[in-house]
C-alpha cells in the first residue's frame, strides 16, 4: 500500500488545522507554514519521482475497490501539477510574510492558505467526479475568504460576484455530474470513460460534454464565460492575486483537459470543434484585453486569458503531439504568471498605483526588479531558449500538421502581442523619467524579489532544461492521449 | 433593554441538561441508527443558543470559555488524525477499525475508530454553528 499520494493533500490539511491554534503568533504561524510548506513540496517531489518510475500511483480510500469506492490518482499530469502547486504555494507564502500585513495573519491568512492548497492538489489528484467537486468547494471556500479577507470596499464588492457566479456554476457543476451518473451509473472517472465507451456516441453525452464545459469554462475563465475574472483577480493584494491568477483558473483548465480526453471522445468533430471555436475567441478576447488597458494588473490578467486560451486549443487539437504542447504551457503558464503577479506587486507597493501612465524609471532604483521582469515577460511571450517556447510550437506545428492553419496563425499572432503588452508595462514603468513616489512605508524589495526571482529561475530552467523533461512531460500527455493507460491503472483489470 | 424573563430562565435550567443529554444520546446511536456526530452537534449548538437567548452572550462566555473557533480546529484534528490514522497500518486513507468488547453487566459493545472521526464532526459543527452565532450576536 502506497500512502506517498496522500502526502500532498494530508500535510497541508494539518498544517491548516495546526495553524488555527497559533491565530494570534505570528512568528510561530510563519514558521509552521514554512515547514508545512516545504514538507508539501518534498512529497510532491517524491509523489512524482515515484510516479515517473513506477507509473501511475492510486489509493483506494477506506478500502473500498475501485470503481466502488473513491480512489486517488496521481499519473504524470497531476503529479507535475501537484508539484508545480506545491512550488507556487511556497514562494506565494514568502511573499507573503513581509507583504499581507499583521492584521491579515491574525486573521486566518495561513490556515485559509493551506486549505486553497488542499483544495487545489486534491483536485488535482482525485480519480472521482463527484469528489473532484468537493475539492472545488474546498478550494472555493478558501478563496472566498482570500478574497475578502481585509474587507476593502473593492474586495466586498467583487466578493459578492465571485461568490454569486461561482455557486452557480457549482450548482451546474452537481447537475451535470447527476447528469452523466443517470447515464452511466458510476462516479469513478476510469469506469465512466469504460462505460461511454461502451455506450459510443449518442446526443446525451454530447450534451453532458457541453454541460461540463460550461461548468469548468466558468472556472477557467474561457470565452464567453470569463466575465467574472477581471474584475474579481482585480481585487486582492499581490501574493493572493497571485495565487489565484496562477492556480485556480488551472484547476478549471485542467478539469477540460482530463474530462475532453477521458471522457468524452466519441463526438470528436462536434465537442472539440467547439473547444476549439472557443479557445480561439478566448485567445482573441485576452489579447485585446491585454493591449487595451494601461493598468498593470489589468494587462496581466487578460494575459491569463489568453494563456487559457493557447492551452485549450492544443487540447482541442488533440493529438499526442498538441497535448504535449499543452501539457508543457499549462506548468510554464503557472509559474511565469505566477512571477509576474509578485513581481507586479512590488512595482504597485513602490509607486502606489496600478496604473502605468503614473509610473516611470524604476529601473535606476530597482534594477534587479527591472529585469527580472524582463526576463519574465520574456519567457512569458515565449521567446526561444526560454520556458513558453516549447510548449507553444508543439501546440503550433500540431495545429497546422491537423490542417487548422487559422487557430495556428491566431495563436503565433497572440504571442507577439502578448510580448506587446508585457513590454509595454517595461517600457513604460521601468524606463523613462524617474518619479518621485509618496510611499506610506519603506517597501522591502529585497526580501520580496526573492519570490518572483526564485519562480523566473526555475521558469529559465524549465525552458532550458526542456530536453531533459521531455520524458517526463510527454508521458504526462500520453496517458491524456491514450485513456487506456489510466483505465488500466485504476481499475486493475 | 432587558426583561427579566423568570418563565424562560427558569426551563431553560432545566431543558438545557435534557437537550445535551439527548444529544449524546443521538451522538451514540449515530452507527447503527439514525444520529451521529453533525445531528448531536447541531442539538448541543441549539441547547447552548437556548442558553444565549435565555441570558446574554456574556453569561454564556462566562459559562464556556472557549474559542469557538479552536473548538472547531480541534474537531478537524480528531476527523482528519482518526482518516490518516489507517495511514500508520499500513491501510489506505479512511480505513476504519472495530472490535467487540464484552465488559460485564452491560454485555456485547462496539468499539469502533468511527467514533473518533464522529467526536471530531461534533466538535466542528458546535464550534462552526456558536462561531456564526457569536459573531452575528456580537453586533446588536
Amino acid at each position: 500500500m502506497n500512502s506517498l499520494i496522500t502526502l500532498p493533500l494530508l500535510i497541508p490539511l494539518f498544517t491548516a488545522i495546526i495553524l488555527v491554534f497559533f491565530n494570534k503568533n505570528v512568528t510561530v504561524q510563519r514558521w509552521i507554514a514554512t515547514i508545512g510548506s516545504l514538507l508539501t513540496l518534498a512529497a510532491a517531489v517524491w509523489l512524482s519521482a515515484t510516479v515517473y518510475t513506477q507509473g501511475i500511483q492510486t489509493m483506494d480510500l477506506s478500502n473500498w475497490q475501485a470503481p466502488f469506492g473513491i480512489t486517488l490518482v496521481s499519473d504524470m499530469l497531476s503529479s507535475i501539477l501537484v508539484v508545480t502547486t506545491s512550488l507556487i504555494g511556497f514562494v506565494c507564502l514568502l511573499y507573503s510574510f513581509r507583504s499581507i500585513g499583521v492584521e491579515r495573519e491574525k486573521h486566518y491568512y495561513y490556515p485559509v492558505f493551506f486549505f486553497l492548497i488542499l483544495g487545489v492538489n486534491g483536485a488535482f489528484t482525485t480519480g472521482d467526479i463527484f469528489n473532484m467537486f468537493v475539492f472545488f468547494e474546498v478550494m472555493l471556500m478558501a478563496s472566498y475568504v482570500l478574497l475578502v479577507l481585509g474587507g476593502t470596499k473593492i474586495q466586498l464588492r467583487e466578493t459578492i460576484k465571485y461568490l454569486l457566479v461561482n455557486v452557480i456554476s457549482s450548482g451546474l457543476f452537481v447537475i451535470a455530474v447527476a447528469y452523466l451518473y443517470s447515464v452511466v451509473g458510476t462516479l469513478n472517472m476510469a469506469h465512466i470513460s469504460v462505460r461511454l465507451n461502451e455506450l459510443g456516441q449518442s446526443g446525451i453525452v454530447t450534451v453532458i460534454a457541453v454541460l461540463f464545459l460550461i461548468v469548468f469554462g466558468i472556472k477557467g475563465a474561457i470565452f464567453p464565460l470569463y466575465f467574472w475574472l477581471p474584475g474579481a483577480y482585480y481585487a486582492p493584494p499581490a501574493p493572493i492575486m497571485a495565487l489565484f491568477g496562477a492556480l485556480l483558473t488551472k484547476v478549471g483548465v485542467y478539469s477540460i483537459t482530463r474530462t475532453y480526453t477521458l471522457f468524452f471522445t466519441q463526438d470528436i468533430g462536434y465537442t472539440h470543434g467547439l473547444l476549439e471555436i472557443l479557445s480561439i475567441i478566448t485567445i482573441i478576447i485576452g489579447v485585446i484585453g491585454a493591449i487595451a488597458y494601461f493598468d498593470v494588473k489589468k494587462i496581466i490578467i487578460y494575459n491569463i486569458i489568453v494563456a487559457v486560451g493557447v492551452i485549450l486549443f492544443g487540447v482541442a487539437t488533440f493529438t499526442t503531439e498538441s497535448l504535449t504542447g499543452s501539457v508543457f504551457y499549462l506548468i510554464h503558464d503557472m509559474i511565469i504568471k505566477a512571477a509576474l503577479f509578485l513581481l507586479i506587486g512590488i512595482m504597485i507597493k513602490i509607486t502606489g498605483t496600478s496604473n502605468l501612465r503614473e509610473m516611470g524609471g524604476l529601473i535606476n532604483r530597482y534594477p534587479g526588479l527591472a529585469w527580472t521582469y524582463f526576463v519574465a515577460a520574456l519567457a512569458l511571450a515565449g521567446i526561444p531558449p526560454l520556458s513558453g517556447f516549447l510548449g507553444k510550437i508543439l501546440i503550433v506545428r500540431a495545429g497546422i500538421d491537423a490542417g487548422n492553419y487559422w487557430g495556428s496563425g491566431v495563436v503565433l499572432l497572440s504571442s507577439l502581442l502578448v510580448l506587446f503588452s508585457v513590454m509595454k508595462i517595461f517600457m513604460n514603468g521601468f524606463w523613462g523619467k524617474a518619479r518621485e513616489y509618496k510611499q506610506q512605508e519603506k517597501v522591502p524589495v529585497r526580501w520580496l524579489l526573492t519570490a518572483p526571482v526564485i519562480l523566473t529561475i526555475c521558469a529559465v530552467l524549465y525552458g532550458l532544461g526542456s530536453e531533459a523533461l521531455y520524458p517526463i512531460i510527454s508521458t504526462a500527455a500520453e496517458t491524456l492521449s491514450n485513456p487506456e493507460i489510466y483505465i488500466k491503472a485504476v481499475l486493475k483489470e | 433593554m432587558k426583561t427579566n424573563n423568570v418563565i424562560l430562565e427558569t426551563a431553560t435550567k432545566v431543558i438545557l441538561f435534557i437537550i445535551l443529554l439527548f444529544s449524546v444520546y443521538m451522538f451514540f446511536a449515530g452507527h447503527y441508527e439514525p444520529g451521529g456526530g453533525f445531528i448531536g452537534g447541531l442539538m448541543a449548538s441549539g441547547a447552548i443558543v437556548l442558553l444565549l437567548i435565555a441570558y446574554d452572550l456574556k453569561t454564556v462566555r462566562k459559562i464556556l470559555p472557549f474559542d469557538f473557533k479552536k473548538v472547531t480546529a480541534l474537531g478537524l484534528l480528531f476527523a482528519a488524525g482518526t482518516a490518516a490514522g489507517g495511514l500508520f497500518f499500513d491501510k489506505p486513507l479512511l480505513t476504519h477499525w472495530f472490535t467487540y468488547v464484552y465488559p460485564p453487566i452491560l454485555g456485547k459493545m462496539s468499539l469502533h475508530t468511527a467514533v473518533i472521526f464522529d467526536t471530531g464532526v461534533f466538535l466542528v459543527v458546535v464550534g462552526v454553528t456558536m462561531t456564526i452565532i457569536q459573531t452575528i450576536g456580537e453586533s446588536e
